[in-house]
């Protein structure tokens, strides 16, 4: 117990940084995973079968082996990143296939009674799109997308054994020093993964409700 | 086609201009590859004795089926143990017994809210401490894969379940069935049937986890890969293999899945809950989750 109340600063050192990696990673997944999404719904074929050849290949993969690929395949191609980049772009190519997923689904999700309606008004494909369906779409993806961002948390996780200095690492290195106190560091990291996942959901409920209320 | 709805069948001008923006996109997307293939090419990947090894090197496809075999070893294990966990954890769900409920709901969020590597790590660290038993890795990982995906089978059984009509449980207690008949019986083999495309999603997930076992230095595919990589120095044609044959099995278990759920949706009348509606609040983006 000793050594986990005397190192709750390295505990929140490493916190905070797989909580850093989820949110670079949140943010890189959200944009690429849209834009993805948007391939697989729009008029020209082949960004549809690009769309749907990324989903169908990153969403079948490990994320371990996207890491490998990253970390020791992009050095032979000349691409050198520290690994804290590494992992932040292994976890935004990962996670972005399931943002495409969550946004595809909740487009689906809105009645098809709203975009022929805007269709029979003269609507454009892009005016649908924007001005009917996401607006709409919006309120319907936020639960899996939520889903989605707390899976990106525990899978931060994976960075450890790829050089970065993360939860699990930070946990490792105080098992190594005093390996009697195992149970309550593993406890203690459970519990900060577990904070920190009600944290994320608790956010996103706050946020469904506002986007359901406006 | 579930996109057609988004815009009008097209006419002569759209048509048109759907076709530059094929061309376009198609420009783009070959440039995307051209800018691959270049950067490839300036970095010697295309020279011959990086490709050689695959075809030269029996002991190459050995050690691969080997790997290969100890994944698959590893998965069929653990898909057996967290399918009795998972069910035991569902009957305490569905137990009338209150305190039961709790207690099963409290390991169920636990075990689907902590990192899978958490859990592995806890039987590989702590656990020949603890016990005094030096557990071997295969058996680290797969304890950990079974907490982990108990945890989410438990949960999609209780979605099967909840999803059959009260009718099923009034009747058999109206016919004098216990409580535990009725959910052995009557409510389990259906909730499996009509689960069945889920449980093969998460078993694509499953899958997909043994490869952390590679951090405990279990010898499954990836770390194979790992191991030939460091003989033949061809890391990139080496780790598309293995992402090749990881995508070519879930893919085929993916299309499994959405071929029972077809059918199921034939046979029940479109009534069945998806394997998204089974997840609420925390835990993983559905079965086929990352």
């Amino acid at each position: 117990m000793d050594t986990v109340f005397g190192n709750l600063d390295v505990f929140a050192e490493a916190f905070a940084r797989t909580l850093s990696l989820t949110l670079f990673a949140a943010v890189g997944a959200l944009i690429l995973g849209t834009l993805i999404a948007a391939m697989r719904v729009s008029p020209v074929p082949p960004l549809r079968w690009l769309g749907a050849l990324y989903v169908q290949a990153v969403r079948n993969t490990p994320l371990t082996v996207v890491f490998t690929f990253v970390v020791f395949g992009l050095p032979e191609v000349d691409v050198k990143l520290p690994f804290y980049r590494f992992a932040v772009l292994a976890l935004t190519l990962y996670t972005a296939a399931f943002v495409a997923e969550a946004v595809r689904s909740g487009i689906n999700s809105v009645a098809t009674g709203q975009a022929e309606a805007s269709r029979s008004v003269g609507m454009t494909f892009m005016q649908t799109l924007r001005l009917v369906i996401l607006p709409q779409a919006f309120a319907n993806i936020i639960p899996p997308l939520a889903s989605v961002f707390i899976a990106l948390l525990k899978n931060t996780s994976i960075a450890s054994a790829f050089g970065v200095f993360e939860g699990i690492q930070g946990m490792n290195q105080l098992i190594n020093d005093d390996g009697s106190a195992v149970i309550a560091i593993i406890l203690t990291a459970a519990i900060c993964y577990l904070g920190l996942a009600l944290g994320l959901a608790a956010l996103f409920n706050q946020l469904e409700r506002r986007v359901r209320a406006s | 086609m579930a996109q057609s709805v988004l815009y009008d069948v097209q006419g002569p001008r759209a048509r048109r201009r759907v076709l530059i923006g094929s061309v376009v996109g198609a420009l783009v997307v070959l440039a995307l590859l051209a800018l691959v293939v270049g950067r490839l090419a300036a970095n010697d990947q295309f020279a011959g004795e990086l490709y050689r090894p695959f075809f030269e090197e029996p002991d190459l496809w050995r050690r691969i089926g080997e790997g290969l075999q100890n994944t698959l070893k590893a998965a069929v294990i653990a898909l057996g143990l967290a399918l009795v966990l998972g069910t035991l954890l569902a009957f305490g769900r569905l137990s009338t017994v209150r305190w039961l409920r709790w207690i099963a709901s409290t390991i169920i969020e636990f075990f689907r809210g902590v990192p899978l590597l958490l859990l592995i790590l806890f039987f590989f660290l702590a656990f020949p401490i603890v016990f005094k038993v030096d557990l071997p890795p295969l058996w680290a990982l797969v304890f950990g894969l079974t907490l982990y995906n108990g945890a989410v089978i438990a949960e999609i059984i209780r979605a099967g379940v909840n999803s059959l009509p009260r009718g099923q449980t009034e009747a058999a207690l109206a016919v004098g069935l216990t409580r535990t008949q009725v959910l052995m019986q009557v409510l389990l083999p259906q909730a499996v049937r009509i689960m069945l495309p889920a449980l093969v999603s998460q078993l694509v997930v499953l899958l997909k986890d043994t490869s952390l076992g590679f951090v405990i230095s279990f010898e499954e595919l990836l770390r194979t890969g790992g191991q030939i990589v460091q003989v033949l120095n061809n890391p990139l044609q080496v780790y598309l293999l293995i992402a090749l044959i990881y995508i070519l099995i879930n893919l085929s278990l993916s299309r499994l899945a959405s071929y029972l759920e077809g059918r199921q949706r034939r046979t029940y009348g479109g009534a069945v809950p998806s394997a998204q509606a089974v997840e609420s609040g925390m835990g993983q983006a559905g079965p086929q989750g990352p």
